[in-house]
């Protein structure tokens, strides 16, 4: 770890002033991730702006849904009464990422910045375009069992590791974000993470010194019928090879609003819209869901070590749908 | 009154969840400094130019060892090494002695500064160019040019080599499969550390985790140039092992770093050093044929293994199993040896069992489906009681017990031959079950113990509890030996400056010591009775020596228990303060590493301590059974519960030998469902690099595991008649849980670990 300033903001224009001002500085939430980075010189931000005593951190009903602060912790969030009625899908999410102790100490919007896991990134003698620009993939030619299907570009085929943010992109949340002189603006969750293209060094679209004040869910009627699937090679503390949130409402069994995301696929949660599309009017039946996930799983390209992937999410798909049909169970998937 | 087999909890158990437990790199010392070391970043070639002035200006910095200054340590040389006692270096590469680079992740250097951040920081920015050369980094591309060694560890390496041929083409029934399994590494939850303290320039102190202080310490005075007796290393708590704590170069480092600096050192290895300096296990790729006649009855074992090394002569014997289990008359093991750029692979929990009875065990799991034999009978049918190599009847073997009563405990018999039976939801179920084995070492070892006249026990010799319950085991047999309580008894290990005793590891500990320890209390009972016998005012006045026995602190006139004087009586008439006793017992020939350091001195080596090696083979043995849950959609496995049946001689403790194995088994599920590191061909460098990504079981993962002993005290071991426990519970661990997933799903899986990937 390298030298580097430490401050702590009273209030969170303070904060994105002092981030603002500083283009090596970046805010410190639970530093989950960050301090990890840190420590292995991945990065070497030049200060830290303590952000986790600034007053973001509340859930509350707003006119359009419920909105979650910036600053809660992952695991407030979670067990709040709020999400887990209106909104378990995000609930089992965030349950079934990292460990009890990391929910404890991450942020909302540490969460939503977590950078990839991919360990070419995080081995500062190996390429990376990533970590440093124009060095190269080392994972497109590489090991690369844990790396994109869809979305990858031949400068970046990295996983985005949340599982919070999966269930948020199934949910169309929105992301309130406040930068200098009070300049406030929202982000569609669709666009909040970029693909890699040509600038894998950019995983979202936050302008340095933007702070995440807040994320919005809007009302929905998924709640009875939605489920959070995570494929991963131990029960419990470890990345998926593929996730899938589903979301369902029904009229009779014919289907009224779906919504599938998928996560360990791409470099951000990958909206599984041909799949949603080809669902849309018709009947909830496995046999449908099968066909959705075929469609969807048509315009994978999958890489020498990660084939199974494309069969994987496409069981993946068919099993959440049906859980989601099943009214979602708590901890099935540990 | 025998505390000996109780299931009492560990004496240093509230030390250890109170954090007073002192590990090595808690002993932190007045004025030290901290060191981190710089790593190669090429697989091979040298190093060009390192230049330090730029660092050495760093805040902070103290000082920048490489091999441009630092201290000039004895070369290799094997029969100096093994004449001291120090054969045993982790990777035979004297650190920071030449330029060279042999492996990416190589120690080329090493920064001491003021604080570890301090360290670290200036650490990453030391300038360093190489020359590359072409490396070698993948065993399928190296095996042409692999080696076939004729050595493993001092007997022969290839048996029979092509011997089953006829009998395997003749055979009625045969399998012939390549199995492979990956990288393993052993990170214990406790990181290598060492505080290194020199006293003048010739003395010098280790605070180091390591499983054997006596070896560390031979091993750092030989390269050092130092007397043996002018190195101490102290380890009184150490956080697991499991064959990686033996001395690696990071010790001798932090010794050189801490002369140069002139002030004590301490290094603690990162998870990431621990990926790439402290060993591994070896992938291999291994071929096993059977053959049988229509009965079934074993005709021919074959085992060759692929496998590779860098920078010693082990590789890993995974054919060893294949020596020892079964009855068949001819059987051949052979190994072809190539050599990787890759960190130096090294003796990890049942080192070659694990691996090697995958492939047998699956083997004879396929065999059995072909016969259409349930797999328990087929192993009963071709069950040997001699050890099938030497022609030794195996000391105490309940192998045929093992495999009736876990059948029985598991319920077995519910079991269906043809797979895909059983269904429960989603789930696929199925059953397996395998053997286990693992050979009964024992080592020489030395231990003194002293009494105070206020009736106070201590226990003292250089043995390690590296978890596996040492201190407590050690007290029960001393409580036992002596008649007093085990809470007046205090256990000392960790310290090299006490008696000898092997290193932890081998599964020897405990019946290297405990016959020592035995030996040490009856010579301290002898020395009481001969004050007793010389003192008029004595009950036991003018008795002879063997007329006298002992029961709760006393000693008592064998057949007459009013006749008695206590301990405290006969020290406190005598005016002695203190009695002490020390015994050294010797190993099983040809079994276990020899001792480095002193004996206790006068030696004591009564003939019948000595294990019968000349008409026995010493091998523990068992049986294992699981029961998987596959969700064939998804490819995940849950290992639903699991039975372990153990033949291990004696038990000591109940409750720290059932963590024992329990301990194996939840390893072995980690190595059958997850464990794995994969390397980046190109650059020869681990890309599994963290505890995120080396998995190893959650309690999520861990089913309830039954675990059962035999109980049988050896009686060819030694009189206590306890062989080791520390591996035997992670053998056939894997065999039985791929076998369950063929019961299970009809797939047949010979590539560890089970990962979703290959079942989906």
């Amino acid at each position: 770890m390298r030298p580097f300033k430490f401050s702590n903001a009273g209030d969170p224009a303070t904060a994105i002033t002092l981030v603002s001002a500083n283009p090596g500085a970046k805010f410190l939430g639970g530093g989950t991730n960050l301090v990890d980075l840190m420590k292995e010189d991945v990065m070497h931000p030049s200060e830290l702006v303590d952000i986790t005593r600034l007053k973001h951190a509340d859930i509350e009903k707003t006119a359009t849904g419920v909105s979650i602060g910036g600053t809660a912790t992952n695991s407030f969030t979670a067990n709040h009464e709020l999400i887990r009625k209106n909104y378990p899908l995000l609930s089992m999410a965030i349950l079934a990422g990292a460990s009890a102790q990391i929910r404890n100490m991450a942020t909302n919007g540490g969460n939503l910045n977590q950078r990839t896991r991919c360990t070419y990134f995080y081995d500062v003698n190996l390429p990376c375009n990533k970590r440093e620009p124009g060095s190269g993939c080392g994972a497109l030619k590489g090991v690369n069992r844990n790396h994109a299907i869809f979305g990858w570009s031949e400068k970046c085929v990295a996983v985005y590791p949340s599982d919070m943010a999966v269930a948020l992109a199934a949910l169309n949340a929105v992301v309130h974000v406040e930068g200098r002189n009070n300049a406030k603006r929202t982000i569609q969750f669709a666009d909040y993470h970029r693909l890699p293209g040509d600038t894998p060094e950019k995983d979202n679209n936050l302008k340095q010194g933007e702070l995440i004040t807040s994320i919005d869910l809007p009302t929905n009627d998924f709640a009875e019928r939605s489920y959070y699937l995570k494929i991963r090679e131990r029960s419990s503390y470890a990345f998926a090879l593929v996730s899938v949130a589903a979301a369902l409402s029904l009229d009779g069994n014919q289907i009224k609003q779906v919504r599938i995301a998928l996560g360990g696929v791409a470099h951000k949660p990958w909206r599984a819209s041909v799949a949603e599309k080809w669902l849309m009017g018709k009947e909830a039946t496995e046999s449908n869901f099968r066909a959705a996930a075929e469609a969807e799983l048509k315009n994978a390209r999958p890489l020498e070590h990660n084939k199974f992937k494309v069969v994987m999410a496409k069981k993946a798909i068919t099993r959440a749908l049906q859980g989601a049909m099943q009214g979602g169970v708590y901890g099935l998937e540990g | 009154m025998s505390e000996t087999g109780k299931p009492i909890s560990r004496i240093d158990g509230h030390l250890k969840v109170t954090g007073k437990a002192m590990y090595s790199a808690e002993f932190n010392q007045p004025n030290m400094a901290y060191a981190f070391p710089v790593r190669a970043t090429i697989a091979k070639g040298r190093i060009t130019s390192l230049d330090d002035t730029a660092i050495k200006k760093e805040p902070g910095v103290i000082s920048v060892v490489s091999y441009k200054n630092a201290l000039k340590l004895k070369p290799l040389d094997m029969p100096a090494q093994a004449k001291a006692g120090a054969a045993f270096l982790g990777e035979n590469l004297p650190p920071l002695q030449d330029n060279t680079v042999h492996y990416p992740g190589q120690f080329i250097a090493v920064v001491v500064a003021e604080s570890y951040e301090q360290a670290r920081a200036a650490a990453y920015k030391l300038k360093v160019h190489y020359a590359a050369e072409k490396a070698a980094t993948d065993l399928k591309t190296e095996l042409p040019n692999s080696k076939k060694p004729t050595k493993l560890m001092g007997e022969e390496a290839q048996v029979n080599g092509g011997k089953t041929a006829t009998p395997l083409a003749t055979s009625a029934h045969r399998v012939d499969n390549t199995y492979s399994t990956p990288v393993e590494h052993h990170h214990p939850m406790e990181p290598h550390a060492t505080v290194a303290v020199w006293e003048g320039t010739d003395k010098l102190t280790l605070y180091d985790a390591t499983q054997g202080v006596g070896l560390t310490g031979a091993i750092a005075a030989y390269f050092l140039g130092l007397p043996q007796e002018n190195v101490r290393v102290i380890a009184p708590f150490v956080g697991g092992g499991f064959g990686s704590k033996g001395l690696w170069l990071h010790t001798l480092l932090v010794a050189m770093a801490a002369k140069a600096a002139g002030r004590p050192v301490k290094l603690a290895l990162t998870r990431q050093m621990m990926q790439t300096n402290v060993g591994h296990r070896a992938a291999t790729i291994q071929r096993v044929a059977l053959g049988t006649d229509t009965a079934g009855t074993l005709k021919a074992i074959r085992h060759h293994t692929d496998t590779y090394n860098n920078l010693t002569e082990f590789f890993e014997p995974s054919g060893k199993q294949s020596l020892v289990l079964y009855k068949a008359p001819v059987r051949e093991v052979t190994y072809n040896v190539a050599k990787l750029n890759r960190g130096t692979p090294t003796f990890m929990r049942a080192p070659g069992e694990t691996p090697g009875t995958f492939a047998l065990e699956c083997a004879m799991d396929e065999m059995a489906y072909q016969l259409k034999m349930d797999p328990v009978a087929f192993r009963i049918a071709n069950h040997t009681t001699q050890d099938p190599m030497k022609g030794h009847d195996f000391s105490s073997e309940f192998l045929v017990d093992c495999y009736r009563i876990g059948a029985e405990k598991f319920g077995w018999s519910a079991r269906s031959m043809e797979p895909r039976q059983k269904r429960n939801g989603n789930y696929l179920v199925g059953y397996g079950m395998a053997t286990a084995t693992y050979p009964g070492g024992r080592s020489a070892a030395s231990v003194k113990v002293s009494m105070t006249a206020k009736g106070d026990v201590t226990v003292m010799t250089a043995s390690i509890d590296i978890g596996t319950g040492t201190y407590t085991v050690l007290a029960q047999t001393a409580a036992d030996a002596l008649g007093v309580p085990v809470n007046r008894i205090q256990v000392k290990i960790g310290d090299s400056s006490l008696p000898a005793a092997p290193l932890a590891g081998g599964s020897q500990t405990t019946a290297s010591i405990h016959p020592a320890a035995m030996e040490a209390c009856a010579l301290l009972r002898k020395e009481l009775a001969t004050l007793a016998i010389a003192d008029s005012s004595s009950k036991l006045h003018g008795r002879k020596p063997d007329e006298i026995g002992y029961a709760d602190g006393k000693l008592v006139l064998i057949g007459d228990d009013k006749k008695t004087d206590s301990y405290a009586d006969i020290m406190s008439r005598a005016r002695r303060v203190e009695v002490e006793a020390c015994a050294t017992t010797l190993p099983v020939s040809g079994a276990g590493l020899t001792v480095p350091s002193a004996l206790c001195t006068p030696r004591e080596i009564p003939a019948e301590q000595n294990s019968d090696s000349k008409h026995y083979a010493f091998h523990s043995f068992g049986a294992q059974f699981a029961e998987v849950w596959v969700d064939e959609d998804l490819g995940t496995i849950r290992v639903e519960r699991f039975t372990s049946v153990q033949d291990v001689g004696r038990i000591m403790n109940e409750k720290t030998a059932r963590s024992q194995i329990i301990g194996g088994v939840i390893f072995g599920i980690g190595a059958a469902l997850m464990e794995a590191t994969e390397y980046d061909k190109r650059w020869g460098s681990p890309v599994v690099r963290t505890l995120a990504d080396y998995h190893v079981p959650v309690n999520l993962d861990v089913p309830p595991i039954d675990v059962h002993f035999i109980g049988k005290a050896d009686p060819h071991i030694s009189p206590i008649g306890a062989r080791g426990i520390g591996e035997i519970g992670i053998t056939g661990v894997a065999a039985a849980i791929a076998n369950a997933v063929f019961n299970a799903t009809g797939k047949r899986v010979r590539d560890l670990p089970l990962t979703p990937d290959k079942l989906v």
